[in-house]
This record gives structure tokens, C-alpha cells and sequence, in this order.
């Protein structure tokens, strides 16, 4: 059962009432009881409403009263629990449902959705394994919305809002989404891909009541500029648009006509294609805007469009978050320094060809920042000066900018910058860090400093790379941070590593819900520690480590209690993959091969072979039927 | 200027094949198809399998292009791409495509990488083969002269230079020709 946050008018936030207290007086408060009242918030355990036979009493009050109380419920694993107490509750909460989170589209499928929850506004789906992200999922794998967007139409559901990611979309299906659902306000479309700009035109035509299309990392077709003149005059409710993922050229006129008719809008982020005169004319006309992404500004701006652009900045006094530069001159960059103590969020992580002293002149400014994205070109100098300026940091991010390590790169970060963040950002509880080495030590002490962190994911850019220092395994640092962190739900773990680290993982990494293993471990013993220890483990992904069937088949019902499990160039073989596919038929159990010629060629006896990609999920519909061939399903 | 090279067609090849990041492209990075077998042999801790192991990685001392591992480091395609095209351009990695003309007596080869725009890729054809290509028209096509660049896109269909952005019709055009004379009026050209 979950934990829901209800916020209780209460004076007091240390006092201690009672939950059984708490509960009646949310439901007899009155309507008051459910608008956020940020003075206070007071923890209830739904195990002390159900032990306090709080839902029976419940049940007197008409549904609308205890539907209104389902609807202050926003997480969706409260919303879960909550329907799990009773049938009526179930009932209730089924029919108030509005917004629905599938992690995995081929879990269930549409016509059970809509059949359990008729009343949806908003879904959220998730598409293709995270590892398609690193291309190792044929593109024609899967994740197609289509069938969504059709069932939902055909049953009338009154969408309002759709976030995908990592599916694939077409320009039909969004023609279609456009067209069935009236109120539709929000499009969120994250490493999507499939369509083009003729699908965002049908989009903006026809959907009336717009308030966001947000692209965030698509590959997308882009045939024109001319979508953006797609939005009749009539659309003023625009509050967010991100196109930055749009490669070709942008119709800067109808961008600003857009822009200028649209008074709500808190959030734009344009593409590469938008020059510094056209983004100075938006911002001046937006200035109520308050995340802004730029666009791509290689040349040192003249004076008088500098002076131009410096005025326009200054007027944007709500902007907090900053993004885009795909490419910065220095000078440029300046002209954002009279907002940056505002910011709470900068990504300059694609200002690859800015060097690492203008990135670090800008930031040591940014005294509010709590997330920063940026380049390993900032250095461990640079990131020194962020644990001294930025002291409210929350999230890190630190790609690499040498993608393919060609330079015998000094201008990369180290264990040293690590160490300095910890130090100085104690607020850190999200970090993603690329390195081209680590240490023990280093790690012991970022856990010392650091024992809030929920998201701990560490990339040392050479697989089996040692301790630098001791040439040993990296199973002591990421032990101590599995430790000392207890409430870490996602871990990423690299360099040399063996079976030790795991045992550490499953022994402390109780709130673990998603891992994922690299070049690591030693033996099935690794993967079984963390199979047998982590009880909240939900997405298990490996490759290119030693673990084999042993491992895979110890447990099958584990994975009833998990999303999904990858395993890529592992030691697991046919044979395992079919004795599991066999003992557990509530999954779907992937053969994903290198082409389309393997498909079944290789010897149906020969089930030492091993399999390539392996990738499983619990799903209550059985076998999907839209597998392309190279993908096997047991 | 123009770069005539007399290239052959496996280095025209390999060019082609490394284009990455332009809208259009299907595969992406190319290079990491080399797949390395790192976790095949994966037991560890000796200093000489460590070697082993670090020689498919990073070496110590330079050496020719190192073979990728699939899909490290674990960076999203998007952002590897955008990367991509930007060394691509820095570094001229070319695409060639031949260029013929009706009437010319054989064929030209020229690297659409070092242009920027449409300007630049006409009046370099103009040079090459001494002709003029008149006025493009969004609607007329080109309107003042004899001649009308076309191109064959991915689909093998003909095209009509200048009609997409320039950036789409990088990754698209496989070949060019300059068409000339009663054929022109087919692609509805007012002359």
C-alpha cells in the first residue's frame, strides 16, 4: 500500500494526529479539503485508514463526495492502492479515473483500458525498452501508437492529454488524434519518431483547444516551415511549444505571429533555425515566458543586435529555465547574464563547440540553479566552481563531448569533480555523470555527502575500467553508495566490477526500482544477489555481462513483480529462453535477433545457442501481434 | 569551389554510407555496427585479459580508427546525431553525387557538403558546365532559361532543385541532372 500526501489545513506541521483523526476531518472538512494548501502537508499510511475502517465509514457518503476525495489523490500508485481496498472503491475510482500511466504499451492493451477506466483525460504511455535509445532495438520493433489513438477514438473517450515515449508515431495517427477528440489540449512526444511536420499541421489545424505540443528528442521528417501556419488566428491558449528537435527551417513570421497571439505562453522552445534577430523579437513579445530554449548561434552578434537582445532578455523577469544553444558564441551567452540569477534550470549540454571557461563565467552566476545539464568540457575545475556558486543544485547532469574518444581528452571530468559536487551541492539527489575514470575513494565520499541521492547513474566512458589509483574493482564505492543512499531508486553502474558489487546492491538497495548493468559481474550469482534482494526492483537491464540461464530461470515469478528484464549479449541461450517462456506464460518473452535472417534459421535443437537480445515483461494480453520478423516470441 | 575529384566508387560509397544526422537518413551511426564481443570475455581482474579487453576500448597509444562498440557509450541517438552533424560539416567528410547534363559528352562528380545553400550549388554548376539555370519560382519552377536542375531523390523519383529545404535535399539527392530543351516543359517551367 502507498503513502498519500494530503494536504490538511493544519496550524501546526509538527503535530502528531492521529490518522484515523486526520482522515475524518478530510472527509468532513468540506471542500476546502482537497485544494492545495501549501502551509502544510500532513503524511497518512492508506494502511491506517483501512485499519481504522475509515473506507467503511466512507462508504455512506454518496459517490460524488468520495470521488471528489479520490480526485485530490495525484500519484498514480496512491490511485492504484486506493482501488484495491474494496470492490466499491474500486468501482468508484475506476469510473473517476482521469489520468491512467502505462509504462509498458504492450502490457495491456486499449479496449481494456478504455473498459476500465471510460472516463480518461490523460494517458501516458511508454513505448520500446530503454536500451533503444543506444540503438540496440531494430527501429521496427514496436511501440506503435496507432492503435491506441484508434480505440480511444472509437470509444469516444474524452482525451485531453497524451504523453509518448519512445513510440512510434505517424502522421495518420496524429491526423487522426486530431480530428476525434475535441477538447484535446496537450501533446507530449518524447524520443518518438515516424512522422513528420505534416502531422504536427494537422495537429495545430485542428485541435481548438491547444495548450501544448511539446517535442522533446524526436526524429522527425521535417518537410517545411509551413506548420506553424497551420494554427488558425483563432488559437490564443497556447502555454507550451517545443519544437528545438525540428531540423529544417522554421517560417519565422508565422512563429511570431504565434507567439505574439498567445498570452498564456509560459514555455517555447524553438529550433537551430530561429537566428538571433527572430529570437529577440519573441522574447520582446513574450516576456511573461518562463522557459525558454534557443536556438543555434554560432556568430558573435553585432553590437546593435546585441543591445537588442540584452533588452529583450532583461524584460523576461520570470524566466527560470534556459535550453537550446546548439551551438553558443561566448558573446551571445552573455546576454542572458542579467536573468541567470533567476534560473533554475540550464541545459547547455549541446554547446558542444563553447569552451569550457564561458560555460563556468555564465554558471558561477546561476545561485539559484537546481538542475544543470552541460558538457564534460566544463572540466573538473568548472565544476568546482559549480559546487561554490550553486548551492541549491538538485539534479546533474555531465555528458561527454568526445563521443568517440578520439582526442586524448584532458578537457573531460574525473572522479575530482564528482568529489567537489558532493562537497558542496548537498541538496544533489540526481545525478548522471560521464567519466573517463573513477576511484573507490572518490565514491565512498560522494556517498558520505551525498546519502539523499534517488538517482545515482555513473558512466565511466572505457567498459571494465579499474579503480585508477588501486587498479581495483569499483564494487567498494558503489557499495558504499548503495549504503549510505537509502532511499536510491534508480542505480547505473560501470567500470570493473564483479559479482561483490551485486551482493551489495541486494543487500542495501531497498528501494531500488530500476538498474542497469554494463560490462560487469562475474558469474549468475551477480544477477540472482540482485533478483533475490532488491523486493522493489521493477526494470532490470544488462549487457555484456556473464549471466546466463541459472540466473534468468531462479526465480521466474520475480518477474511478475517487475515491468521488464533486458539482457543483451548475455550468457543466457535458447533453451532458457524457452523453459522460461513455458513456466510463465503471463509473459512475453522477446528474441530480438542480430537481422532478419536469423529469425528461426538458426537449429530449432540448437538451444545453446545464445540469444542476442533478450527482452521479457509481464502483460496481461498475451503475445502482441505486431512483432516484425526479426523479433521471436517465445 | 566545387571538388571534381575522379573518386572511385568505393570511396563514394563509404562517403555516402557515413552520412549521419540529416533528416531523412535512416540508419544512423554506422560505425558502431562493428559489434565488439567485450562480454564474451569478461572475466577479469589478470592484468593481460585487462590488456585484452582495453585494446578494443581505448589504447594508449594513437591508433587508426578504433572499431565502436554498439551503443556506448549509452548516449541517446539524438544527441550522438546532433554531435555528428556538426563534425560532418567541420570536417568534410563529402557526398558525391554525379551531375550530368543533357548534352554534355560525360558526367561530373561534385560534394554537396561544401555547400551551404541552393545559391552556392547553382552557380557552381553553372561554372562547371557553362550554362545559366534562370530564375527558381516557388509555383513556375525556373522561368529565363533553357536549363532546369533535377535530381533523383531516395525514392528515385525526379525533382526539381530548390523545391525543399536545403538541408532535406542533402541527405535525398542521389544525383543530379540538368535537363534542357522540350523535356523541360514537363516539370512545368515557364520559359
Amino acid at each position: 500500500m502507498g503513502w498519500a500526501f494530503y494536504n490538511v489545513p493544519c496550524s501546526d506541521t509538527n503535530t502528531s494526529l492521529h490518522p484515523f483523526s486526520l482522515a475524518k476531518g478530510l472527509v468532513t472538512s468540506g471542500r476546502n479539503t482537497c485544494t492545495p494548501y501549501h502551509s502544510s502537508t500532513v503524511k497518512i499510511p492508506f494502511v491506517a485508514i483501512l485499519r481504522t475502517n475509515l473506507h467503511q465509514e466512507m462508504n455512506y457518503f454518496p459517490d460524488e463526495v468520495i470521488e471528489h476525495i479520490f480526485d485530490s489523490i495525484a500519484s498514480h500508485r496512491d490511485r492504484n492502492s486506493i482501488s484495491l481496498v474494496s470492490k466499491s472503491w474500486h468501482k468508484i475510482e475506476r469510473c473517476c479515473r482521469r489520468r491512467v500511466f502505462i509504462g509498458n504499451c504492450y502490457a495491456i492493451s486499449p479496449e481494456r483500458l478504455i473498459g476500465r477506466f471510460p472516463c480518461l483525460k490523460s494517458l501516458t504511455l511508454k513505448g520500446k525498452p530503454h536500451f533503444a535509445d543506444f540503438n540496440l532495438v531494430p527501429h521496427e520493433w514496436g511501440g506503435f501508437v496507432h492503435p491506441w489513438i484508434d480505440a480511444l477514438a472509437r470509444a469516444r473517450v474524452g482525451l485531453e492529454e497524451l504523453r509518448l515515449k519512445r513510440m512510434v508515431v505517424s502522421d495518420e495517427s496524429l491526423e487522426l488524434l486530431s480530428r476525434s477528440f475535441a477538447n484535446f489540449k496537450s501533446l507530449v512526444l518524447v524520443s518518438c519518431e515516424g512522422f513528420t511536420t505534416d502531422g504536427l499541421a494537422s495537429i495545430a489545424a485542428n485541435c481548438r483547444h491547444l495548450r501544448e505540443l511539446d517535442l522533446q528528442e524526436n526524429e522527425i521528417d521535417d518537410h517545411r516551415g509551413q506548420w506553424l501556419n497551420c494554427f488558425p488566428d483563432s488559437c490564443t491558449t497556447l502555454t507550451s511549444l517545443n519544437f528545438a528537435c525540428l531540423k529544417g527551417e522554421t517560417n519565422l513570421s508565422a512563429l511570431e505571429r504565434l507567439v505574439a497571439r498567445s498570452p498564456s505562453l509560459k514555455s517555447l522552445k524553438v529550433n537551430r533555425a530561429v537566428p538571433l534577430d527572430a529570437l529577440t523579437r519573441l522574447m520582446s513579445c513574450a516576456p511573461q515566458l518562463v522557459d525558454l530554449g534557443v536556438g543555434s548561434y554560432e556568430n558573435e552578434p553585432d553590437t546593435e543586435s546585441f543591445a537588442k537582445l540584452l533588452a529583450a532578455i532583461k524584460k523576461c523577469t520570470s524566466l527560470r529555465s534556459l535550453s537550446g544553444f546548439s551551438e553558443v558564441a561566448p558573446l551571445c551567452l552573455t546576454a542572458f547574464y542579467p536573468i541567470c540569477q533567476n534560473l533554475t534550470y540550464l541545459n547547455l549540454s549541446y554547446a558542444a563547440e563553447i569552451h569550457g571557461n564561458h560555460l563556468v563565467k555564465f554558471i558561477q552566476f546561476c545561485k539559484r540553479l537546481q538542475r544543470l545539464w552541460i558538457l564534460d568540457s566544463i572540466g573538473d575545475k568548472g565544476l568546482e566552481v559549480v559546487a561554490s556558486a550553486c548551492k541549491e543544485l538538485q539534479e546533474l547532469r555531465v555528458f561527454p563531448s568526445d563521443l568517440h574518444d578520439e582526442e586524448d581528452n584532458n578537457a573531460a571530468v574525473t572522479e575530482v569533480g564528482l568529489v567537489a559536487i558532493s562537497a558542496g551541492c548537498r541538496k544533489l539527489h540526481s545525478i548522471l555523470y560521464f567519466c573517463k575514470q573513477m576511484t573507490n575513494a572518490a565514491l565512498i565520499t560522494v556517498a558520505k555527502n551525498c546519502p539523499n541521492f534517488i538517482r545515482f547513474r555513473l558512466c565511466i566512458l572505457e567498459p571494465n575500467k579499474p579503480d585508477h589509483v588501486t587498479s581495483q574493482s569499483l564494487d567498494e564505492g558503489f557499495g558504499a553508495v548503495v549504503q549510505a543512499c537509502k532511499g536510491l531508486r534508480r542505480l547505473s553502474v560501470s567500470g570493473l566490477l564483479t559479482d561483490k558489487v551485486f551482493l551489495y546492491i541486494g543487500m542495501y538497495a531497498e528501494q531500488l526500482e530500476m538498474l542497469s548493468i554494463a560490462f560487469a559481474g562475474d558469474t549468475d550469482k551477480g544477477m540472482l544477489y540482485v533478483l533475490n534482494g532488491c523486493k522493489k526492483l521493477r526494470k532490470l537491464e544488462i549487457r555484456d555481462s556473464p549471466f546466463g540461464n541459472a540466473a534468468l530461470l531462479a526465480d521466474v515469478d520475480k518477474y511478475e513483480t517487475m515491468r521488464s528484464l533486458w539482457m543483451s549479449s548475455c550468457d543466457v541461450t535458447l533453451g532458457g529462453c524457452k523453459r522460461l517462456a513455458r513456466d510463465a506464460p503471463w509473459l512475453n518473452v522477446e528474441i530480438i535477433n542480430e537481422n532478419e535472417d536469423n529469425g528461426m534459421e538458426r537449429n530449432e535443437e540448437d538451444e545453446r545457442e545464445k540469444v542476442d537480445r533478450l527482452y521479457l515483461y509481464r502483460t496481461v494480453v498475451g503475445t502482441r501481434n505486431d512483432a516484425p520478423s526479426c523479433v521471436t516470441i517465445l | 569551389m566545387e571538388k571534381v575529384g575522379v573518386c572511385d566508387d568505393f570511396v563514394n560509397l563509404k562517403a555516402t554510407e557515413l552520412r549521419l544526422g540529416l533528416p531523412g537518413t535512416e540508419d544512423g551511426c554506422e560505425e558502431e555496427k562493428e559489434k565488439i564481443t567485450c562480454g564474451k570475455s569478461n572475466k577479469r581482474a589478470l592484468p593481460e585479459t585487462e590488456k585484452e579487453i582495453e585494446s578494443t576500448g581505448k589504447t594508449e597509444t594513437a591508433s587508426p580508427p578504433k572499431a565502436q562498440i554498439i551503443g556506448w557509450p549509452p548516449v541517446r541517438s539524438y544527441r550522438k546525431n546532433s554531435f555528428q552533424t556538426k563534425k560532418n560539416e567541420s570536417e568534410g567528410q563529402g557526398m558525391y553525387v554525379k551531375v550530368s547534363m543533357d548534352g554534355a559528352p560525360y558526367l561530373r562528380k561534385i560534394d554537396l557538403t561544401v555547400y551551404k545553400q541552393y545559391l552556392e550549388l547553382m552557380k557552381s554548376l553553372e561554372n562547371m558546365f557553362k550554362f545559366s539555370v534562370g530564375e527558381y519560382f516557388e509555383r513556375e519552377g525556373y522561368k529565363g532559361s533553357d536549363f532546369v536542375p533535377t535530381y533523383e531523390d531516395k525514392d528515385g523519383d525526379w525533382m526539381l532543385v530548390g523545391d525543399v529545404p536545403w538541408e532535406m535535399f542533402v541527405s535525398s539527392c542521389k544525383r543530379l541532372r540538368i535537363m534542357k530543351g522540350s523535356e523541360v516543359k514537363g516539370l512545368g517551367c515557364g520559359v
